[in-house]
């Protein structure tokens, strides 16, 4: 008989092989982001895009001297728009695998949640009643960071935000007293995502023909509104959502063996279930806001590294982040260059692509403990 | 060590589950709760368990009451096997069981996390399955996975809702001898809820047998289950054969 592994020889080796799927994913992200930086209409070589990113930190260290001109679309055009790609892949994939860990539902993801459907409303609400109700406030300009930024969008995004993030709220409220049991949650999920559907129907009912425009682009979803002011608001919110959640994944595996038997190893399951829900939901909501209806990730890139790395939410988590950034950041740099000068919504692309991904890995037998 | 069930009431809405029910384990014990389906045998295992807390009555641990203890101290003194398994796919039967050791451990897995997996596996005979796919086992096969979970928690007394009723004869009879060495050996305690009689008479230090939500009799094996309890409880006749090989029931009418 051969002999006998030690456990800890096996459980170092899974570690390692986890580890490695991580650091290919993160690598891969990167080179999608050197390839989006260079791709478009412009071709700015690699070479350029590293001396134009050392300079930017610190003045001359580079000395190939680049165009100005192309120094000024890759800083103020392309960085801003694959940064703000990556960070709403990591927000939703994140989401996504978390709210799937907590409720114990593989069909799970911000848009099952009704967190979609409630930011949508809130977007169309204030494009719709923003200029009747707020008036001359709407049209006017505002101030940030040096920054001038037109009250509407910002408006927009607030509204979106803060309606998405409500959505989850009320799910909070409603499951409350009910002991935060899955169904229930999921339930409330749907439900309300029928009413704000309701909601989004009607403003589109009542809109003007520009509004209309305006709401369709939104729900279309796509990175138009990248800027580095979105970047320096999402960063750090992401940040803080993936390290807070990284750091409960031991506790979200612990979930996976029922509410009963976590809640026996010491869990408040209750108080985690929405805890978790509404970090993850700040995330979401805020980077919906800023790109409008963006779906799939963040059902998809959870399962496809659930298929390659396993279930254990400490790998997991990071993993579906860096997949979810480099799906978004590869279809949004397809969006813009496969029928150049027209620029495609980043849906078209991504639930292409990933569809028939995630069709081979099951195809490839991967999927076989889905169910 | 020892626990003490206290004068438990229990309702689920209208439903008077547990009118009146008190007994005590000691560690090294084996009990089995007995009695017919709703008599309150799994709700009296949950309330030990904390998973709820009953209407009125109390459980001690060496005289301390359960309440006061801190959630994650009490997973390392109380570790519960539920009726039916939730697990989630992709996940390897090392990482299934090292589940058992979140009382222990908040992200990084420890020597002493893998030595107690170690230890949990080889006592359910599944060490060699280490590696593998859980949903790629048989339904017996997962079961021990996840007792050998609750072993990994290192629990004083362990606490099983009728785990062995969906196996055949053969890992129910493996699984209870397991137990009882591991109690033996590690001199924790059992409190298990059981449907078999028999399984009962052969590998239980004592059983409390439950009717209507109290205690109608509680001791030795042999000595509580008479036909007369059987017939008052279950109603239905039994006979007590006894032979080398021990003492049976054989339930007819």
């Amino acid at each position: 008989m051969a002999e006998e592994t030690s456990i800890n020889t096996a459980y170092a080796k899974m570690h390692g092989q986890k580890i490695a799927v991580i650091a290919v994913t993160i690598v891969l992200l990167i080179l999608a982001m050197i390839f989006a930086a260079a791709s478009g209409s412009v071709y700015i070589p690699p070479s350029d895009i590293i001396s134009v990113l050392l300079n930017s930190v610190i003045p001359g260290i580079s000395d190939n001297a680049v165009n100005e001109n192309t120094a000024m679309i890759l800083f103020n055009l392309r960085l801003p728009r694959i940064f703000l790609a990556a960070l709403a892949g990591v927000c939703l994939a994140l989401a996504g695998a978390v709210m799937q860990a907590l409720l114990r539902n593989p069909l799970v993801s911000p848009f099952t949640l009704g967190l979609s459907s409630a930011a949508s409303f809130g977007a169309a609400f204030m494009i719709v009643l923003g200029p009747i109700v707020l008036g001359s406030l709407y049209k006017s300009t505002a101030y940030l960071f040096g920054y001038t930024l037109s009250m509407n969008s910002v408006l927009m995004i607030f509204s979106a935000f803060v309606f998405g993030w409500m959505s989850v709220s009320i799910i909070y409220l409603l499951s409350h007293s009910r002991s935060a049991s899955q169904s229930i949650i999921i339930l409330s999920g749907v439900v309300i995502g029928y009413i704000f559907q309701a909601g989004l129907l009607a403003m589109q009912y009542i809109s003007s023909d520009e509004s209309l425009r305006d709401i369709i682009i939104w729900l279309m979803g796509g990175m138009w509104g990248a800027s580095w002011q979105a970047v320096i608001i999402l960063f750090p919110i992401t940040l803080a959502c993936f390290i807070i959640m990284e750091m409960r994944s031991w506790k979200l595996n612990t979930l996976s063996a029922g509410d009963d038997v976590a809640k026996n190893l010491g869990i408040n399951v209750a108080r985690f279930r929405i805890q978790g829900l509404l970090i993850v939901s700040f995330g979401a909501s805020a980077c919906l806001a800023f790109t409008g209806v963006i779906g799939f990730v963040g059902l998809m890139a959870p399962h496809i590294c659930r298929m390659i790395i396993g279930n254990d939410n400490r790998y997991l988590i990071p993993c579906a982040a860096a997949a979810g950034a480099l799906i978004l950041v590869v279809s949004d740099t397809l969006a813009r260059i496969v029928l150049a000068p027209i620029e495609l919504p980043v849906g078209i692309i991504m639930y292409l692509i990933g569809g028939v991904f995630f069709i081979y890995l099951i195809v490839k037998g991967r999927g076989a403990g889905l169910e | 060590m020892k626990i003490d069930v206290m004068n438990l009431v229990h309702n689920y809405s209208t439903y008077k589950v547990l009118k009146d029910v008190s007994f005590s384990v000691d560690s090294g014990e084996v009990v089995s709760l007995l009695g017919p389906n709703g008599c309150g045998k799994s709700t009296t295992i949950k309330i030990i368990s904390s998973l709820f807390k009953p209407v009125s009555g109390k459980i001690k641990i060496d005289g301390r009451s359960i309440d006061e203890i801190d959630p994650v101290d009490r997973a390392k003194l109380i570790g519960y096997v539920p009726q039916y398994f939730t697990y989630s796919s992709y996940t390897t039967v090392l990482e299934t069981v090292l589940i058992g050791r979140t009382p222990y451990m908040s992200w990084s897995v420890s020597d002493e996390d893998l030595a107690a997996v170690d230890y949990a596996l080889r006592s359910m005979n599944i060490r060699d399955l280490a590696e593998r796919q859980i949903n790629e086992l048989s339904g017996g096969q997962r079961q021990r996975v996840f007792i050998a979970r609750a072993i990994a928690q290192k629990p004083v007394f362990y606490l099983f809702d009728e785990p062995t009723s969906s196996l055949d004869l053969r890992y129910q009879i493996d699984t209870l001898t397991t137990m009882r060495d591991i109690i033996r050996r590690d001199n924790s305690g059992m409190i298990v809820a059981l449907h078999d009689l028999n399984l009962a008479l052969r590998y239980t230090d004592k059983v409390v047998l439950i009717s209507n939500g109290e205690v109608y009799d509680a001791g030795r094996p042999a000595d509580v289950l008479t036909p007369k309890a059987i017939f008052e409880v279950y109603g239905v006749k039994a006979e007590i054969i006894e032979n080398d090989k021990g003492r049976f029931v054989l339930a007819y009418e």
